[in-house]
């Protein structure tokens, strides 16, 4: 269809087919079989070959144990939802701060150099310590300071150390994200009169926030993933009930039936996205290039 | 087919030692008549008795695991290959009654995943205070148990524990344990706390919750708990233990095997020679005699 649609300029031959359109039909053919024949292969290969492994019987048994997998499931999705509700309640905070410290960033009053170098350094020192070690120095140091109960919860402060970095990865999506729309734009908008405030609210943050969609998704997935990292201060989520589960059977089968609800969220997640962003364009763009 | 008939090879010789092998333990007089044909062995050459050959990974070589760091009060030290600690000596006396010499004695070191790994394993047999449950014999194979341990709470002098004497005292607090371990069990299933348990990797988390009030007791095995409220976690204590059938669930440490491994058939042999002739008893009262006067928490 794709390359048929132009090539409409010399009569078509008997066959109602250009010969032009003849080869490239048979190149096609040749390639989806040469495509097919090798997927077999390996597929083959695959379901042949690791099965012959020596070992194969205890990797089996120790990775992808039915009973095992139908034993911990229910217990690993009970423990999930506590990792969507961090995830639901740290996302927004995530979004509003790392917006807030890109705008700082993007600041042109020498007045504001402060406040610029502030943003600068909280991304820099943010993301270039480990996670895990916020975790443990805001979830544990924090209510160590003397909160009483129920405000030195880790589920609270392991929020917050999370909150704190993502926002510093996501500060940086956003910055890049603003740098990225051309400077006329930001001319034109100041020429119609506009402040710096309504440039940045309505010319260029809505054309940045279209480009930095994919990136964020990927903060946002790897926040899913790392959301297990409250785990280390004490709540039981659904890796740590994974672990858990694992020494209680000896067995690795926990953590692929975790994967496999994780890839529940994540696969339709990232579909919806690049659905949204494949409209975004068809809508925005006069017309796509085949 | 090679590897089938392996396989069955493999299998039958396993069938063939389970029919020979004595695996009842109560039954010592038949492994005590056989210790001293194991040790005159052992005299001789120190590379084993006739039960071990061919079984070990390197002929003639007994080689032994655990943790990385080993833990007192199970190995002192952090250095099994000076005895020392009840686990180290538990391990040199199986080594004895099955003929190694000392020095035919290797110690490595694994973690708990990696002693559960499908592939081959790089030990005889592995001891960490590997609880013997029936889930984790569908992977890997335990010894008959060298040790039954308690269940003990630890927490800060002012904790809310301190005082109670039965389970239903404990049920208001909110409990911490380590993750992977019977004792976490021990609090879901005989405790039932109100409250959902914390759990952490190790003793460094657990002492952090505590400092920061977010849990208000541990639960760890009683010698175990003894030496980290003594050493690891300052100002702490040991504020009681549970009867070790409490609630059904006894805690026994087995030796760790490759699954099916035949060497746990003259493994249990040895245990049960230790057992009858006392050294057990000998060696857990020399390294374990101050790790058990607590006060005793009853399960109604």
């Amino acid at each position: 269809m794709v390359t048929g649609a132009g090539a409409s300029a010399p009569a078509p031959a008997a066959s109602g087919l250009t010969r032009r359109q003849q080869f490239e039909r048979r190149q096609r053919r040749r390639s989806t079989l040469i495509a097919a024949l090798s997927m077999t292969l390996t597929v083959v290969a695959l379901v042949v070959l690791v099965p012959r492994a020596p070992r194969w019987d205890r990797v089996k048994a120790s990775f992808f144990d039915a009973e095992v997998f139908r034993d911990s499931f229910p217990r690993l999705l009970d423990a999930f939802v506590l990792d969507i509700k961090i995830f639901l309640w740290s996302a927004p905070c995530i979004l509003v701060i790392g917006l807030a410290l890109a705008v700082t960033r993007n600041t042109r009053s020498p007045a504001l150099f402060p406040l610029r170098a502030f943003g600068a350094l909280y991304t820099d020192v943010m993301r270039g310590v480990p996670v895990i070690l916020w975790m443990y120095l805001i979830g544990f140091g924090v209510p160590g300071l003397g909160l009483e109960r129920p405000w030195n919860s880790p589920l609270l402060w392991g929020s917050v150390a999370l909150v704190m970095t993502y926002s510093a990865y996501v500060a940086e999506v956003f910055r890049a994200g603003i740098d990225s729309i051309h400077e006329s734009q930001r001319a034109a908008a100041r020429s119609l009169g506009l402040t710096t405030t309504q440039t940045m609210r309505h010319v260029v943050l809505p054309q940045a926030v279209r480009r930095m969609v994919p990136p964020l998704m990927n903060d946002l997935v790897s926040l899913q993933k790392d959301v297990a990292l409250v785990s280390l201060i004490g709540p039981i989520e659904i890796l740590r009930q994974a672990g858990i589960d694992k020494a209680k059977f000896a067995n690795f089968t926990p953590y692929v039936a975790a994967a496999l609800i994780f890839l529940a969220v994540t696969i339709p997640l990232t579909r919806f996205t690049d659905h949204l962003l494949a409209r975004d364009r068809r809508r925005t763009s006069a017309s796509a290039v085949r | 087919m090679r590897r089938r008939s392996l396989a069955g090879l493999v299998l039958a010789g396993t069938l063939l030692l389970a029919a020979c092998g004595d695996d009842d333990d109560s039954d010592g007089s038949a492994a005590t008549t056989a210790a001293p044909s194991d040790t005159t062995a052992a005299a001789a050459t120190g590379t084993g008795n006739e039960c071990t050959a061919g079984k070990t990974l390197e002929e003639g070589v007994l080689t032994v695991a655990t943790g990385n760091p080993a833990f007192e009060p199970w190995v002192i030290g952090d250095a099994p290959e000076s005895g020392e600690g009840f686990e180290a000596a538990v391990a040199y006396a199986v080594a004895d009654q099955l003929g190694f010499a000392e020095g035919n004695v290797t110690w490595v070191r694994t973690s708990f995943d990696e002693a559960i790994q499908p592939g081959a394993k790089n030990f005889d047999f592995n001891l960490q205070q590997y609880s013997i449950t029936p889930e984790r014999e569908e992977t890997v194979t335990f010894s008959d148990p060298y040790y039954v341990s308690n269940q003990a709470v630890v927490g800060f002098d002012d904790s809310a524990a301190v005082g109670a004497t039965t389970v239903a005292d404990l049920k208001g607090l909110k409990f911490g344990a380590q993750a992977g371990t019977t004792s976490l069990d021990f609090i879901l299933e005989v405790i039932q706390p109100d409250a959902e348990p914390f759990v952490y990797d190790d003793n460094a988390g657990a002492k952090a919750a505590l400092e920061a009030k977010q849990i208000d007791a541990i639960v760890l095995d009683l010698p175990t708990a003894f030496f980290v409220s003594a050493v690891e976690i300052e100002g702490t204590k040991v504020i009681g233990q549970f009867p070790a059938d409490a609630g059904g669930t006894t805690d026994e440490f087995g030796l760790l095997f490759d699954k099916d491994n035949p060497l746990v058939e003259c493994v249990n042999e040895a245990l049960a020679a230790l057992e009858a002739d006392g050294t057990l008893d000998a060696i857990e009262a020399e390294w374990l005699a101050d790790y058990t006067g607590a006060p005793v928490i009853t399960v109604e």
